[in-house]
């Protein structure tokens, strides 16, 4: 592929490095490409859609753009975390990307998410910017949550991204959720991002029938290849038009996590390196893109690799930047409490040292 | 687990994982799925399952993988767990450990940095724990296993790497004992799970300044152990209270409470009571250092109280 792409650009050869990019850019063409998913969608209780994703060159590029973002983000995470510059716990996300790039490019803005605390990629899905995350995850008040709520606790309001959460589980309420919505027909997705392993557990030990995209019973349900972004725009933009119509669906997202469950676990005591690299090569959501992208001579492989400079310089740049913010000033340590001030008084510990009036 | 064949483990990652804080590690290879249970991701039913198996004769030891989470099993802990023997007129009882680790550790966030003794306190029926040493953990585990009662047995995030060179043969503490750390004569400082060990680290100044500060580690939150606390009041007649909780309606609030009601005579000046701010503990930490009671102000506080 790249030999063919190289043929057609010889005369231009000559020309310096910076008239060689201009020669022939990165595809930024709208034109519709459709391309067939790695496999066909399982199906409960509805039709699925077609295995056939119309795309454009443009979004393609977008797509390779933005999970190598979130990419690139999660492991300077890992660095920043061992470096002791993020604490507590964090929970990366690479490996995933496709679901949160693929569900974007399904909806809207005005359509809101709420997700646990794997949660970096998907703030910045909703346009999170790098700065405000990093700034975040280093407890520093440019974060997102002005440094108080750390990398569980991600939120956008302007872009209907509700968070963000600590504390999960409970299937009852998944159950509850199931029912009401489907009583109601309230237009819910619920997305199941199927990585196989609760922390250290296994799905065939902790559930009766890892099947979840069949679990809501009377809801239906899609099961998807949470790798292929294009299987996952698809399936969540069927899942939309459904939504609307007819009710709650339940999305089952066949993903994969790199990393452990979070920064304190290993991710090896409950599964072998070779599942994990297996993985790696054959399933990794970034490079199934470069393949699709080479295959249709959107990009050369130079390209991309200037692509993926950029980036890496952008989240270093990012992170640079997020050092310089500043810790909280412990005033913060009073706000945004309440929301109407109540000119409740709080005491420090001893009642001296610190005394505000939650504002 | 070896004495006494109806002990058994329930909770999440507690048998193959080995727990995710390694307090059950290596006991599913010696005692087998069933009895170190890999439960899912459930606490209300799994709490539920441990109630329902103590009424039947087992003695299950449920863990929360963080207390934080147990709130989602609340409704099986105060209804079931704490009222039962009381609604079954004494027919059922629920001889159930609940435990796990919980309180401020280092940038958790909120929902990781909870003090759940403050809401379980009310709830009747239930016994309530905190260790803080090596050697208490063990004594207060085995009581609390032996227990015909509800205990809930509060460990803490930042205390799970203390070393100490403990008894191997067995041993079984009190559960409604609190602990003399440090026997004084100018004040009584109450205190207890981490803590602790900012007024360890408070009474080097202290010492320093001249102070004799009497130091109790309370251990049972729920009844508290009036009887050493009375006669350590009788003997400095000035209290400091140091606990984590937050400051609205934790353990020192009711503590204060009781002592009022039953030491007021002997009190030469206001009880103080340094507690956590009244606010979710924020991630950055700096805000979160400054949310719990530090070593200087405990040592302020002695200064205030000794005047």
């Amino acid at each position: 592929m790249a030999a063919a792409a190289l043929l057609r650009r010889l005369p231009a050869a000559r020309a310096p490095a910076t008239a060689f990019m201009a020669a022939r850019p990165i595809s930024d063409s709208t034109a519709t490409l459709t391309i067939e998913t790695s496999i066909p969608f399982t199906a409960h209780l509805v039709d699925p859609p077609s295995r056939d994703v119309t795309t454009t060159p443009a979004e393609l590029m977008t797509f390779f753009r933005d999970m190598s973002l979130m990419r690139r983000m999660e492991i300077a995470a890992d660095s920043l975390y061992k470096a002791k510059l993020i604490r507590g716990f964090c929970h990366l996300y690479d490996g995933q990307e496709a679901v949160a790039v693929g569900m974007e490019a399904a909806i809207t803005r005005s359509d809101s998410i709420i997700t646990a605390y794997r949660d970096h990629c998907t703030y910045l899905a909703r346009g999170g910017d790098l700065v405000s995350a990093f700034a975040e995850l280093m407890g520093r008040e440019g974060g997102c949550s002005r440094g108080k709520g750390g990398s569980m606790h991600f939120y956008k309001k302007d872009a209907n991204f509700y968070g963000g959460h600590g504390i999960v589980g409970a299937q009852g309420q998944l159950f509850e959720a199931l029912n009401i919505s489907a009583l109601w027909k309230l237009p819910a997705i619920l997305v199941c991002e199927n990585n196989h392993y609760g922390m250290g557990t296994a799905e065939w030990r902790a559930a009766k029938s890892p099947a979840y995209y069949k679990r809501g019973d009377y809801v239906p349900g899609l099961k998807v290849d949470g790798m292929d972004v294009l299987a996952v725009k698809q399936a969540c933009k069927f899942a939309k038009d459904h939504a609307v119509a007819n009710g709650p669906i339940v999305l089952e997202m066949d993903t994969y996590r790199y990393h452990g469950h979070s920064m304190s676990d290993p991710g090896s005591t409950y599964r072998t390196r070779d599942e994990i690299s297996g993985v790696r090569q054959e399933r990794d959501p970034i490079e199934r893109v470069r393949k699709l992208i080479y295959a249709h001579d959107l990009a050369t492989a130079a390209e991309l690799k200037d692509m993926e400079k950029e980036i890496r310089k952008d989240v270093d740049a990012a992170i640079a930047k997020a050092k310089e913010i500043s810790m909280p000033d412990t005033s913060e340590l009073f706000t945004n409490v309440y929301k109407k001030g109540y000119g409740v008084e709080s005491f420090g510990p001893d009642r001296k040292e610190m005394r505000a009036t939650l504002p | 687990m070896k004495l006494d064949p109806t002990v058994c483990v329930l909770g999440e990652d507690v048998g193959h994982y080995g727990g995710s804080y390694k307090v059950t590690k290596g006991l599913a290879e010696m005692f087998g799925d069933l009895r170190v249970l890999d439960t899912p991701i459930a606490e209300n039913s799994f709490t539920g399952m441990g109630v329902g198996a103590a009424m039947k004769g087992l003695r299950p030891v449920v863990e929360g993988m963080n207390m934080g989470f147990l709130l989602l099993a609340y409704n099986q802990i105060s209804n079931n767990c704490g009222m039962l023997h009381y609604t079954s007129g004494g027919q059922f009882k629920v001889p159930l450990v609940i435990r796990g680790p919980g309180g401020v550790g280092r940038q958790l966030g909120a929902e990781h940095s909870q003090r759940l003794e403050s809401y379980f306190q009310s709830i009747p029926g239930l016994q309530m724990v905190a260790c803080s040493t090596p050697y208490n953990a063990k004594g207060l585990m085995k009581a609390a296993i032996r227990s015909e009662n509800p205990v809930v047995l509060f460990e803490h995030v930042l205390l799970y790497n203390l070393k100490e060179k403990i008894p191997n043969e067995e041993y079984v503490l009190c559960l409604e004992e609190a602990e003399m750390v440090r026997p004084g004569e100018h004040v009584t400082i109450l205190t207890y799970s981490r803590m602790r060990y900012h007024v360890l680290q408070a009474e080097k100044t202290l010492v320093n300044k001249g102070y004799d500060p009497e130091i109790i580690d309370i251990r049972s939150l729920k009844p508290f152990d009036l009887h050493t606390i009375g006669n350590s009041i009788k003997k400095t007649h000035r209290v400091l209270i140091v606990e984590e909780c937050m400051r609205t309606g934790g353990i020192g609030a009711s503590l204060r409470s009781a002592i009022i009601d039953n030491f007021w005579d002997y009190l030469d000046a206001p009880i103080m009571c340094l507690s956590s701010q009244d606010v979710p503990t924020p991630y950055a930490g700096t805000l979160e250092d400054a949310t719990v009671a530090q070593p200087a102000q405990i040592v302020a506080a002695v200064e205030q109280i000794c005047q």
